[in-house]
């Protein structure tokens, strides 16, 4: 009999190797089953809809406006407390990581900038974003298809996806960027107070990092990136809660899933844009 | 009138309704009837376009609605008011505003004549100074009337209404379907009622449709119903204590 005797950096090399392994196979999973065929068509036919019959302008402006309070203004406060938190704790984690006396501190403000506008607050956001409003959504449309709601708007003859649906849509696009903008200068301001209550790098190298090298595309980037996940948000929760067939079990379950499905499109998103942006 | 013709549906190959044809008639009450599970509203639901049936046609006064031209299943919708089993009010909104979302979802009215025109209906379901009234502030039986008028208040030539007497007490369903008789006699409505109330039954069926296990296995009026030669309606109707004492005491 041979035995074989591995070392224990071989052991803790191969088991992370098996929990890589299995991730990758839980996310493309997950990726398969939100992008079947029946399930992705089913989607596009939904967006659809909500272009035939509309309803009249007026209708849909005092909508927008209602949407734009229950989706950006009643989202803030989550948002605001978890962008000052990211720009403090990133700012730490800057400096804990290149720490070195050739690195000149002003590299903390240029490293912040650069995290906040081009990832943290227009992705890590979205997620936030995700879970605030998609959850909501997806079970205040499930709560009004198992309760019959969005049958009897049906039969008035109503689109219920153009009444329901496309003001949440839009009033997200309108309220998600300015969000995006509110967190980030939030965040680089939580930085910069981290940065010279804590780390004590004088406020002008802070400064003088945030304008180091600007190029306004990383704005645009950002803005591009907000759109898109303001959309996708909105949309997947919308298309999980407009469908679903049961009880509330099964609203519970949609909320889950728009949530989940809404990140995983979102990172899916966000690396398609960042790919074909920053090459650009 | 509603004609409707072979119409089947099936959930994942289970038959749910199986040939079934019939009319309702205009300015009548036309009960579908049957034990729970037989059908009643996927037929119900199929008729008004909710469900799209396997196969066979729905005509609305000769419209088609499963024609596949969408203008014309918006055009016959916009003529149907639905009392669903649960009133499908929207809880968001108070009594007044409920009453006038399908005005102002379809017609150009003037703000005044919306609220006079649901005032008139709230009047007419015995709502009087409800409008501002949320809710959960109402009683089961003032939700019904609630979701009548709403029902009503486009002037609907056609009304289906989905258990309306479920969940109430006695007196409250004897108001509810007197209501739903009032309205249909006096504004011709063709009214389609899904029921396994017996009071309902004696009280209301102009014509009965009678399903079992997803076919149509009676149809005739409510004169005609307790003579019928099917074992299957008269253990349907003689299910409970109360119609078999009646049954006995007139002898049949």
């Amino acid at each position: 009999m041979i035995f074989v005797r591995t070392s224990p950096v071989e052991t803790i090399s191969s088991d992370f190797s098996w929990l890589i392994l299995n991730l990758v196979k839980i996310l493309f999973s997950s990726m398969l089953k939100l992008s079947s065929m029946e399930s992705l068509g089913k989607y596009f036919i939904f967006l659809h809809s909500m272009f035939i019959n509309r309803v009249s302008f007026r209708i849909y402006i005092r909508q927008i406006l209602d949407e734009c309070v229950s989706i950006g203004v009643n989202s803030m406060i989550i948002m605001l407390i978890v962008s000052t938190f990211i720009g403090a704790v990133t700012t730490l984690q800057l400096r804990y990581n290149i720490d070195s006396p050739f690195s000149p501190d002003f590299l903390i403000g240029f490293g912040i900038r650069n995290m906040v506008v081009l990832e943290l607050a227009p992705t890590m956001m979205a997620i936030i974003f995700a879970g605030r409003v998609g959850s909501s959504i997806a079970s205040q449309l499930g709560s009004m298809r198992i309760s019959e709601q969005i049958d009897a708007l049906e039969i008035m003859g109503v689109n219920a996806a153009t009444y329901l649906v496309l003001p949440k849509i839009l009033a997200s696009i309108l309220m998600y960027p300015l969000l995006v903008i509110i967190t980030s200068f939030l965040a680089i301001y939580s930085g910069y107070l981290a940065a010279s209550w804590i780390l004590s790098i004088a406020p002008a190298d802070y400064i003088y990092g945030l304008q180091f090298m600007f190029e306004s595309y990383i704005v645009r980037l950002a803005f591009c990136k907000s759109l898109v996940f303001a959309f996708l948000t909105t949309s997947i929760a919308s298309y999980k809660g407009f469908y679903v067939l049961g009880g509330a079990v099964a609203v519970g379950q949609a909320s889950t899933n728009a949530v989940t499905n809404s990140c995983i499109a979102i990172l899916g998103a966000d690396y398609v844009l960042t790919q074909l942006l920053l090459e650009n | 009138m509603i004609e409707f013709n072979y119409i089947s549906k099936a959930f994942n190959g289970k038959i749910v309704l199986d040939d079934i044809s019939g009319h309702f008639d205009r300015g009548k009450i036309n009960l579908v009837i049957g034990t729970s599970g037989t059908g009643k509203s996927v037929l119900i639901k199929c008729i008004v376009g909710l469900m799209q049936p396997d196969q066979g046609h729905v005509t609305f006064d000769g419209r088609d609605i499963f024609s596949g031209e969408k203008q014309i299943m918006i055009s016959i919708r916009q003529e149907i008011g639905m009392l669903f089993q649960g009133n499908a009010l929207f809880d968001s909104k108070n009594v007044e505003e409920n009453v006038i979302f399908p005005l102002d979802m379809l017609t150009s009215m003037s703000k005044s004549e919306k609220l006079d025109r649901v005032n008139v209906c709230l009047a007419r379901v015995g709502l009087e100074n409800t409008n501002k009234k949320l809710l959960p502030e109402l009683s089961g039986g003032m939700k019904k009337r609630v979701g009548i008028a709403r029902a009503i208040v486009n002037s609907s030539k056609y009304l289906f209404c989905d258990e309306p007497s479920s969940g109430l007490d006695p007196k409250t369903r004897f108001l509810i379907d007197e209501l739903i008789k009032e309205l249909t006699y006096e504004y011709n409505i063709t009214t389609v009622i899904v029921t396994h109330d017996m009071d309902s039954l004696l009280t209301l069926g102009d014509y009965i449709l009678f399903l079992k296990e997803g076919k149509k296995a009676w149809e005739g009026t409510s004169e005609d119903v307790f003579y019928a030669d099917v074992k299957a309606l008269k253990d349907f109707l003689f299910a409970s204590k109360l119609m078999r004492l009646v049954r006995e005491k007139h002898g049949q």
